[in-house]
């Protein structure tokens, strides 16, 4: 008995020393900026570098989310993720269903679909910059000539970004919803095709409902992936740009508030504000669309 | 209900053929077995009918029309798989519903047929649940309610009984089989157990390699075997085969000679395959010499699994109020030589009397 005692001791003791690096490493680079950015949020710093903060507690906070800027942010943001997530994911269905077939030749029709994973944001920013230019783009060639031109139109501008978003999550869509279709297990499918469902019944009354697994993954991992984007932004529209108040989606007003307006204070706040939205967003997304989600149980 | 025939039916994947020339008809209102180890082709066939395979060559038939180019849910047919195939995500009512739906039954009839559906697989409490909330047994029920609510011409059946354990096996072994005689419709049975084979089957078609081996009903194909893989695969344990050399009045073989019995006079000199059931042999004090191997014990009957010569195999059923040998003991088999069989020694074909 105190054999087993000891055993068990000697082996939780391993099992923490074989812990540390990873703690190590989550710890320099996860744990100890999340709880430091706590205290940045609660210093406010002049407008000019290199005079020193100082303590405000929580009154930098409150301006902060009362400002006008942050709401145009957090609406920006909002849309470009309502935006991006349902249409990606669409998207990826919609490319998987055309692709799950055995034909000759699918597999390249694969590696085009989901090419987009492994494309640089910064050349796909300029490829899609260059088809939106109001000179020699895409849409004057076809007879559309917004004015202002696209990225400097305050209506236009964050569609503009969102398709470039949707275009580079369209690989991982479809990986993801590829995925999904090959794990439906192909008997009920045959039965439902035995029971008499045509294609559409099929698709949405057993594909769908079978595939709700995955789709919940993929609004998941949409949401964040949305919540993240940057450099399409960064890249073609910038801060001088018209259409930059409602591009100005809450990762890039973190980056803005840092680098350009250098105030830490206020990206901390903001990165605070960022977590809270997406914690909050993946509980909801589990609370309420995991009741609608069937997982293949036993 | 239906009759259901395969008529020169081939499948091929590639250059592999699953099912070669599959000439067979399933009468009207009867429970056939496809019979025949993995990859037989039982299942393709199966399939073929359903419809969930492409046929290569030959026609299906249900009723009097081909169904080569009929869509699977115009055939009119019901399928219950091995895995079940119930829709997880709806309630065991809405699983058994989901036919009659998409036939656009009404509402009221609907459910009355599948409440009525669900009393005859004893699923009335269950009718809420979902699939995962079920036991194995209890799902297959409801993957039977599902089939029968429609009411079809035909039941396919592809091993639906391999997932569940033993005890329940035989109960519902039991249960499909009354099922099917109450409703008199045609079924199409695929496994691999004999058992299930011998016990449901009003006739059993035996398949090997994607070839048809024999069809008759369990008991003659018992008794008349049409080949030494028809002898060897059913019974439990398979026919004893014996090696043998036909001259003049008796077989030669190793455990010693046989006197031919007037039944097998027609086999001509030469090389012959003998087949004995466990059933036909004994332990005796005289008889052909055998070393006792093994002695498996199964209750109601004793398995002897004795060696003669050496290392030639035999096994003798004996009831379980026999002297039982042990391992080792040097015993005489008694044949009843008017159970003997006899088959060709290349092709394995059952010698037939000419008539």
């Amino acid at each position: 008995m105190s054999g087993l005692v000891a055993r068990r001791r000697k082996n939780s003791g391993l099992a923490y020393a074989l812990l540390i690096p990873s703690l190590i490493v989550f710890g320099v680079f996860t744990f100890f900026p999340f709880a430091k950015n706590f205290k940045l949020a609660l210093y406010q710093n002049p407008p000019y570098p290199g005079l020193p903060s100082h303590y405000v507690g929580l009154s930098q906070a409150g301006s902060v989310l009362g400002s006008p800027e942050f709401h145009q942010s957090l609406i920006s943001t909002f849309l470009f993720v309502a935006m991006v997530v349902p249409l990606g994911l669409l998207g990826g269905l919609v490319l998987a269903l055309a692709a799950h077939r055995q034909l000759k030749g699918m597999a390249i029709y694969r590696v085009i679909f989901s090419s987009t994973v492994v494309s640089s944001v910064a050349v796909a920013a300029v490829v899609f910059g260059t088809l939106m230019d109001p000179v020699v783009g895409l849409l004057p060639w076809l007879g559309i000539n917004p004015h202002p031109a696209i990225l400097n139109n305050p209506t236009w501008a964050l569609p503009a970004v969102a398709i470039i978003a949707i275009w580079q999550f369209l690989g991982l869509s479809f990986i993801i919803m590829t995925a999904g279709l090959q794990s439906l297990p192909e008997e009920v499918l045959e039965a439902a095709r035995l029971d008499g469902a045509g294609s559409w019944t099929m698709f949405w009354r057993v594909t769908v409902p079978l595939l709700s697994p995955t789709i919940f993954f993929g609004v998941v991992i949409g949401t964040i992936y949305a919540f993240q984007s940057f450099g399409q932004i960064d890249i073609l529209i910038g801060p001088q740009n018209a259409g930059f108040t409602h591009t100005n989606v809450l990762l890039y007003y973190i980056y803005q508030a840092l680098s350009v307006q250098n105030d830490p204070g206020l990206a901390a706040v903001l990165s605070i504000v960022l977590f809270v939205v997406l914690l909050s967003l993946t509980l909801l997304q589990f609370r309420f669309l995991e009741r609608r989600v069937h997982y293949a149980g036993n | 209900m239906a009759r259901v025939s395969f008529e020169g039916v081939s499948k091929r994947f590639g250059d592999t053929a699953a099912v070669e020339d599959l000439t067979l008809d399933v009468h009207d209102g009867e429970l056939l077995v496809l019979l025949g180890p993995s990859g037989c082709g039982k299942t393709t066939a199966l399939r073929m009918v359903a419809g969930l395979e492409e046929i290569s060559d030959g026609v299906v038939s249900i009723g009097q029309s081909p169904v080569n180019e009929v869509d699977p849910k115009d055939r009119d047919v019901a399928m219950v798989f091995q895995s079940y195939a119930l829709y997880p995500h709806m309630t065991v009512r809405r699983n058994i519903e989901f036919p009659l739906r998409r036939q656009k039954v009404e509402a009221a009839e609907r459910v009355s047929r599948a409440e009525a559906a669900a009393a005859t697989l004893g699923l009335t409490d269950l009718l809420d649940r979902k699939p995962g909330q079920l036991s194995g047994g209890q799902r297959q029920r409801v993957a039977l309610a599902r089939a029968i609510v429609r009411e079809p011409k035909v039941f396919l059946m592809d091993e639906p009984l391999s997932n569940l354990d033993a005890t329940l096996r035989v109960q519902t072994r039991a249960d499909i089989v009354k099922l099917q005689h109450r409703l008199g419709t045609t079924t199409i049975y695929v496994t691999h157990d004999q058992v299930e084979a011998m016990t449901m089957g009003h006739r059993i078609a035996v398949m090997k390699g994607g070839r048809l081996q024999q069809v008759a009903p369990p008991q003659e194909l018992y008794e008349r075997p049409a080949n030494t893989f028809v002898a060897s695969f059913l019974g439990s344990p398979g026919m004893n085969l014996i090696e043998a050399e036909r001259s003049g009045d008796r077989f030669s073989t190793v455990g010693g000679d046989i006197v031919t019995p007037s039944h097998l006079s027609h086999v001509a000199d030469g090389s012959v395959t003998l087949g004995i059931r466990p059933e036909s042999l004994s332990l005796d004090t005289t008889g052909v010499l055998a070393t006792v191997l093994l002695v498996e014990l199964l209750g109601a009957e004793t398995h002897v699994i004795c060696a003669v010569d050496g290392d030639k195999r035999v096994v003798v059923r004996q009831d379980y109020d026999m002297v039982r040998p042990e391992i080792g003991d040097q015993v005489f088999l008694n044949i009843d030589t008017s159970r003997l069989h006899a088959f060709d020694a290349e092709t394995g074909v059952r010698l037939e009397q000419a008539p």
